[in-house]
């Protein structure tokens, strides 16, 4: 058996009458990028959202590294610890400043000393490439530096995995590249990443596996060569045809 | 519950006479109503100053002082811790505390405040005096004899009044309190208790380090100026008998028939604290708001 680090079965989400997801199954490989796409209201951020538990799933099951997802708060907190999330509008803490907000988790969470805090905070500003902003607070910034803070946030936890929730769609194009950058040298340095976007040059460069959801359930599931030259199904087609022509 | 709103709109006025509109215009635009205030204050201190009257009536009353202040700040005190957690309460899952603290703030914003300060100082408080007697007879027999005796050893009578009519207020304030933590935690985005949470960070956690520190700095304008209207309605202890002072103006009044005197001091007092600290609360607002 592959070395499944993230395994869904048969998950269900219904918000009232709607049925955000409607019996996913999907297994990730560790070290694997996996990138999902779909039209707006297909339960992408929904399913990602279930992954780290942001969301309870109305039924089926979530297993992160041989554990199953349950509601207990005292594990769930340990699971989140384990993966990182970075969210579409940043959700950067407005009154902390960039190295504050990497290292109160780190030091509430993690028990690390303010000395052990602040130095792994200012590896992962040099990695996301603003080390000289560690004392600008968010409003500071502009959104691509709020959005490579937020990752650095996520990544100084030391997380197994990380969530991408359409972490460009509000960023200004010129800033879009500055993101990708730092997504796909984590891609490159083998971290398993589950990411929602549509951008397709990401996809091509790093992604090893695109997801298509449309109404709650998985379409297609496949490579990107694959995706761009022989789509399986006809909604994926129509799908990418709207998206690349855009 | 604002109490001077238009304070800022008095410092506005002002400025339109250093404008070059047509006279007519700025005496128009001028805030006559502020400087009458003003006038009137000073013409008390005035009388204060040469009637002799009047100097007694500002002399007596003035003992008052300490207790409206200290009955005010610890009250104040009280509630804001009592609204930090009710307000925690309001937007709870927890259904227990969620009802709890929603009976509380409606049990309180229904009934007259006049009426709940009798109702807590000389039904709630010896009815609480009762249940800690009876909790310390249970010590007791449980063998828990020290902590039983002091429990049980409590005399309603020995509280006094002062401390009664801090904890009316308190009760009172804590509820209007709630109403403010509580929509100050939820003026702040949903992103932010979500990002708190896949950090791996409690509940507890996200709220004290991610959500209480953005919210309360929102609320603190709205907190003064309720301390504003608390330092006004201490004045209702003095139904208790608490010599603050509303109570010796009263007393000094029906004492000497000098009725104007009394009420003339007393209310200009407490235009003056009430306008001294709007003016604070604005100040303070204006801090935030270049801040943030």
């Amino acid at each position: 058996m592959a070395d499944d680090i993230i395994v869904l079965k048969n998950l269900h989400k219904h918000f009232g009458s709607v049925k955000a997801l409607n019996g996913v199954n999907l297994n990730v490989e560790r070290g694997t990028v996996v990138v999902i796409i779909g039209p707006s209201g297909s339960g992408k951020s929904t399913l990602l959202r279930c992954i780290n538990y942001l969301e309870v799933p109305t039924g089926g099951e979530v297993w992160i590294d041989g554990r199953l997802v349950t509601s207990n708060p005292r594990q769930l907190n340990e699971i989140r610890a384990e993966i990182g999330m970075v969210f579409q509008l940043f959700n950067l803490f407005p009154h902390l400043t960039a190295l504050e907000n990497i290292t109160l988790a780190q030091r509430i969470v993690r028990k690390r000393t303010r000395e052990e805090a602040e130095a792994i905070a200012m590896e992962q500003l040099r990695k996301v490439g603003i080390p000289e902003k560690a004392h600008a607070y968010p409003g500071q910034l502009s959104g691509g530096q709020q959005q490579r803070v937020a990752i650095a946030r996520a990544l100084a936890m030391n997380p197994k995995i990380m969530l991408f929730d359409e972490p460009t769609s509000a960023l200004d194009p010129e800033m879009i590249r500055e993101v990708l950058d730092v997504m796909l040298e984590l891609a490159q340095e083998g971290m398993t990443m589950v990411v929602v976007s549509h951008e397709m040059g990401f996809v091509r460069a790093a992604a090893d596996r695109v997801i298509l959801l449309d109404e709650g359930r998985i379409v297609e599931d496949t490579t990107p060569e694959l995706l761009f030259t022989a789509p399986r199904h006809e909604r994926t087609r129509q799908f990418l045809s709207q998206i690349l022509h855009k | 519950m604002a109490v001077h709103p238009s304070l800022s709109l008095a410092e506005e006025g002002f400025l339109v006479l250093s404008r070059r509109d047509p006279l007519s215009k700025r005496l128009a635009q001028f805030p006559w109503w502020f400087l009458t205030m003003i006038l009137i204050a000073l013409w008390t201190a005035y009388a204060i100053y040469s009637r002799d009257n009047y100097r007694e009536a500002f002399e007596r009353i003035i003992i008052g002082l300490g207790v409206t202040a200290v009955t005010s700040l610890v009250a104040y005190g009280i509630a804001l811790v009592l609204g930090l957690v009710a307000g925690l309460g309001r937007i709870s899952h927890s259904v227990v505390f969620n009802n709890a603290a929603t009976l509380y703030v409606e049990l309180i914003r229904g009934i007259p405040m006049l009426v709940l300060i009798f109702f807590i100082a000389l039904v709630g408080v010896p009815t609480v005096v009762e249940w800690i007697n009876a909790l310390g007879v249970w010590l007791d027999r449980l063998g828990w004899r020290q902590a039983g005796q002091i429990l049980g050893g409590i005399q309603n009578q020995a509280i006094p009044m002062n401390v009664r009519a801090i904890i009316a207020l308190a009760v009172t304030y804590g509820a209007f309190l709630a109403e403010i933590f509580r929509a100050g935690i939820q003026s702040i985005g949903r992103g932010q208790m979500e990002a708190a949470r896949s950090l791996g960070m409690t509940y507890g956690q996200a709220m004290r380090y991610v959500i209480l520190p953005q919210a309360i700095r929102n609320v603190l304008p709205a907190l003064g100026n309720d301390f504003v209207a608390m330092v006004k309605d201490s004045s209702l202890v003095s139904v208790l008998a608490v010599r603050d002072i509303t109570q010796v103006a009263r007393l000094y009044a029906g004492s000497t028939f000098r009725f104007r005197e009394a009420y003339v001091t007393l209310s200009v007092l407490y235009l003056t604290m009430t306008v001294a600290l709007s003016l604070l609360v604005q100040l303070l607002e204006r801090h935030l708001r270049r801040d943030g």
